[in-house]
């Protein structure tokens, strides 16, 4: 009993931290077009995400991987209903990874412009894309004994599309903070102002978000149950609350902290709804996918306990120096020395 | 069509796709680390030249490695969910154990490694490759095991309806995963040897910077060289374990239709699966496929016929596959050792017509691995799991024949524009060769937080 729920927090964690960490690469390429005005500001935002984009995605797979070894049912049921959804996140990840590498390597305006586009689609698509799946999970997908009755479509409902708003805006706002904070000049002052305009759209929407969700979900029913959960959604209103702060008192590095925290609570408040749901039913609340039927056995997750103990901190104190190590902020002059950058 | 042969079908595309650019990785990142390491050592330049240029082929090559690997960890659960529910309790722990042990460090490390020219010490810096090195061949290790698991189940019971399972150890110590290992691994690095090679004879031809080609070329060879002697000894150890475990892919790979002792080996073979024998067959060397397989020469080996009908794999792709996999792993040892004597004698050039067949063999080693893939995969069907479950069972239930037909349609237009781009890439920048102009590494940086 005690390894699955151990695996339903790492879990969480694994989600939550690459929405936190890849939320600010979808986001800077979200706004890439829009916050520069020349080549020179394109390169210094490719390459203020550069260092760091693919160990950020790897969180993704590492989710995915996760999901697999601990509750099998879970990653095979969740992949094999949301296939169309699925297919077009995949496709849009490996255009935006080839569209960063592959954009600097040859000076031409048409090949560039091509790739940008790939960097525009390439991000805005997933960050809808897994907001759209994130509301699905936590409203429920319609499925019972004899199998799956949604489709694309129904993927699309009010909740969903409400839920991949959120989760685009939650990105937005953070890659304008990653990349005020990463930036110096012109670049900085306009991102600042940039988040500064979404983050009422962010607040508005994350309040209906809120609202929406006791009407779409049981995810509220465990909060009855235990008040103190309520915790976890106050401290997301307050970070979110705390972004709008610490920008108007000029402090970006700060804004960016709260960002990260409010992204992390956001889904924590979904995740502490589903327990010990992994994917709840619709329909029929007996074929609900949950940490207890659809688990590995013990002797797996012990395993996988031992595996993740071990590695997921030595996975971060060397992530954690290698961001230490590109601190500083990219600039224009950067760029141009640099003829390994993208 | 159904969805179990369109799933098949499109699993085999995109996972031939990433085996494309993982066999180049794993050789090259090795290669290019080597560079580094004798320029810090020696701190001669051409080193750091040649880091630079092969390098920067490497990380082209990288990119699409990446991006083509999230597609291969979506498609267990997308089109083969039947199989992820009944062996997922063994199958995803390589699979996680890969992502949290060798992704990470790859994908941190090479960002350290394009971006930190300037940041960190030379030192530091070719030990950021040389982890990227170790990553890549980790991952390899996991999803090895994985496969291996697949060709020869253990460690495992059947229960609560799935195969679970009962003993870590024996997935890790699993010869015939350690040995595909072995095998894969080092098939990489030939591959990368005559990526190398290839290059360096083609600028070697041109007189274009001879001095860092003929040292590029004597670094590849040797390396090429090793891992083709290597790549054949594993190579054999893995047909003992295929023998011994699979023996109708072994009846297939060698098209043997009736049960015999002491069988031989025949050149040349014409198979007729529909009457069940060889319509042509000889010269015949005798005893030699028992040998081989058992290393005994009068050992017995079953033939297809002792397998029903519907247990047999295809014989024409196996059998063509390893005989042409044997083919061009024998010419490629032999091109190899030439790249050795002549590069050792500094007699390169006097050899124009040698550098244009090895330009030409770039992608022999890249058609061996493609057709090793085959014999290994063609050749465990009808089972996915060898003896527990077919690949018939294996499907996702709630797919349509529709949305396959429409990701197959999207993953070849995709891919295929993305194998243009790669080739288009990789062919400029070889064609360039290195780049003079070293200053802008060698300044130290100007500006540090
Ligand atoms: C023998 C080696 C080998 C084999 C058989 C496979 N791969 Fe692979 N894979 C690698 C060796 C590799 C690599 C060399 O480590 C790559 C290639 C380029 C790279 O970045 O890493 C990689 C990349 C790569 C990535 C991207 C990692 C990242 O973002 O850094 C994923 C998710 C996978 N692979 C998953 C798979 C799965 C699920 C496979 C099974 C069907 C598979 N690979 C077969
Ligand atoms: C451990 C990971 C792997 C798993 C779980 C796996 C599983 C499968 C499955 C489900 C199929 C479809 C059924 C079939 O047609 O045979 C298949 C086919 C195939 N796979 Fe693998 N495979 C793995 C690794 C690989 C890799 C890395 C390659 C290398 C490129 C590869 C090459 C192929 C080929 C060529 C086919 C086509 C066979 C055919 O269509 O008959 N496999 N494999
Ligand atoms: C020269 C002697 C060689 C021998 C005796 C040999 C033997 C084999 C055998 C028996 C298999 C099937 C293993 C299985 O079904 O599980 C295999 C697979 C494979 N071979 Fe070879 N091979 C040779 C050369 C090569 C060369 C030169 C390459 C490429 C450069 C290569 C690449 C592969 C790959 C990628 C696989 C699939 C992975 C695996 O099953 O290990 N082989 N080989």
């Amino acid at each position: 009993m005690e390894f699955q729920i151990i695996w339903f927090v790492l879990w969480a964690v694994l989600w939550a931290v690459y929405f936190m960490l890849d939320g600010f690469v979808l986001g800077t390429g979200m706004l890439y077009h829009y916050l520069t005005r020349n080549d020179r500001e394109k390169q210094v935002l490719i390459n203020a995400v550069g260092p760091v984009w693919n160990g950020n995605e790897v969180w993704l797979i590492t989710a995915g991987g996760a999901t697999f070894a601990a509750f099998p049912k879970t990653y095979a049921l969740m992949f094999s209903y949301l296939y169309s959804a699925l297919l077009l996140l995949l496709f849009s990840l490996i255009i935006r990874g080839v569209s960063l590498e592959f954009r600097g390597k040859i000076n031409n305006d048409s090949w560039k412009k091509a790739w940008d586009a790939g960097i525009l689609v390439g991000s805005a698509l997933p960050a809808l894309l897994l907001g759209v799946a994130f509301g699905n999970i936590f409203s429920g997908l319609p499925m019972d004994g004899t199998g799956y009755h949604g489709s694309l479509l129904s993927l699309l409902n009010p909740y969903g599309l409400l839920t991949g708003i959120l989760f685009v805006l939650l990105f937005l706002v953070h890659g304008s903070l990653y990349v005020c904070v990463k930036t110096e000049d012109d670049l900085c002052t306009k991102s600042a102002a940039t988040a500064d305009k979404l983050w009422s759209a962010e607040l508005l929407i994350a309040v209906t978000f809120l609202i929406a969700t006791a009407f779409a979900t049981k995810l509220y029913d465990n909060y009855m149950s235990t008040p103190l959960l309520l915790a976890v959604p106050l401290i997301a209103v307050a970070a979110l609350l705390g972004i709008k702060i610490f920008l108007v008192k000029g402090k970006p590095l700060m804004a960016f902290a709260s960002s990260c925290i409010t992204i992390v609570m956001v889904v924590f408040t979904g995740v502490v709804g589903l327990f010990p749901n992994l994917i709840p039913s619709s329909i029929d609340p007996g074929h609900s996918l949950t940490i207890f039927n659809s688990s590995s056995s013990s002797y797996t997750l012990k395993i996988m306990t031992v595996v993740a103990l071990v590695f997921v901190p030595i996975v971060v104190a060397y992530k954690i120096w290698v961001y230490r190590i590109f601190r500083s902020t990219v600039t224009v002059e950067d760029v141009m020395k640099n003829e390994r950058a993208y | 069509m159904d969805t179990v042969v369109l799933s098949r079908f499109q699993f085999a595309l995109t996972s031939m796709f990433h085996w494309i650019f993982v066999p180049l990785t794993l050789g090259l990142s090795i290669l290019t680390a080597y560079m580094e390491t004798q320029y810090v050592r020696t701190g001669n330049e051409l080193y750091l030249k040649m880091t630079k240029f092969w390098g920067k082929l490497f990380l082209i090559n990288f990119a699409l490695g990446v991006v083509t690997g999230i597609t291969m960890e979506f498609q267990f659960g997308m089109n083969w969910a039947e199989y992820s529910k009944y062996v997922g309790d063994i199958f995803g722990a390589p699979l996680a154990i890969e992502a949290t042990m060798a992704f990470f460090l790859e994908s941190v490390f090479i960002g350290l490694w394009i971006f930190g020219w300037n940041k960190i010490s030379k030192k530091t810096h070719a030990v950021a490759i040389w982890l990227v090195a170790l990553a890549t061949n980790l991952s390899a290790l996991w999803i090895l095991l994985a496969n291996g698991w697949m060709q020869k189940p253990v460690g495992y019971v059947l229960r609560n309806g799935r195969a679970e399972m009962v003993d870590f150890s024996a997935l890790i110590f699993n010869h015939y995963g350690l040995f595909k290992f072995g095998h894969t691994l080092t098939s990489g690095y030939v591959v990368a040897a005559f990526f190398v090679m290839g290059i360096s004879a083609y600028h070697l031809r041109r007189e274009n910077q001879t001095e860092f080609f003929k040292r590029s070329f004597m670094i590849a060879a040797i390396f090429g060289l090793a891992a083709s002697i290597l790549v054949a000894v594993i190579g054999d150890f893995s047909a003992v374990e295929v023998a011994r475990y699979q023996p109708a892919k072994f009846a297939a790979m060698e098209s043997i239709w009736e049960t015999q002792k002491g069988a031989g080996l025949n050149i040349f073979v014409i198979t007729d699966s529909k009457h069940e024998c060889n319509s042509v067959e000889g010269p015949c060397i005798p005893k030699l496929v028992s040998l081989l397989a058992f290393h005994n020469p009068n050992a017995e080996i079953k033939g297809l016929k002792a397998f029903p009908r519907d247990e047999r794999p295809p014989v024409l792709p196996t059998l063509l596959g390893f005989r042409f996999m044997l083919l061009f792993g024998g010419i490629m040892l032999v091109l190899a050792l030439m790249g050795v004597i002549y590069s050792m004698r500094g007699s390169l050039e006097k050899h124009p017509l040698f550098l244009t067949i090895m330009l030409f063999s770039i992608p022999m080693p890249y058609i061996a691995g493609q057709l090793g893939w085959i014999v290994s995969e063609v050749g465990r069907q009808p089972w996915i799991v060898y003896g527990v479950l077919k690949t018939s069972q294996a499907v996702s239930l709630s797919i349509s024949t529709g949305q396959v037909y429409a990701s197959i349609l999207g993953f070849t237009l995709l891919y295929g524009g993305l194998g243009v781009i790669d080739i288009y890439l990789l062919t400029k920048f070889a064609k360039k060769g290195p780049e003079d102009d070293l200053s802008a590494l060698l300044k130290p940086a100007s500006k540090e937080a």
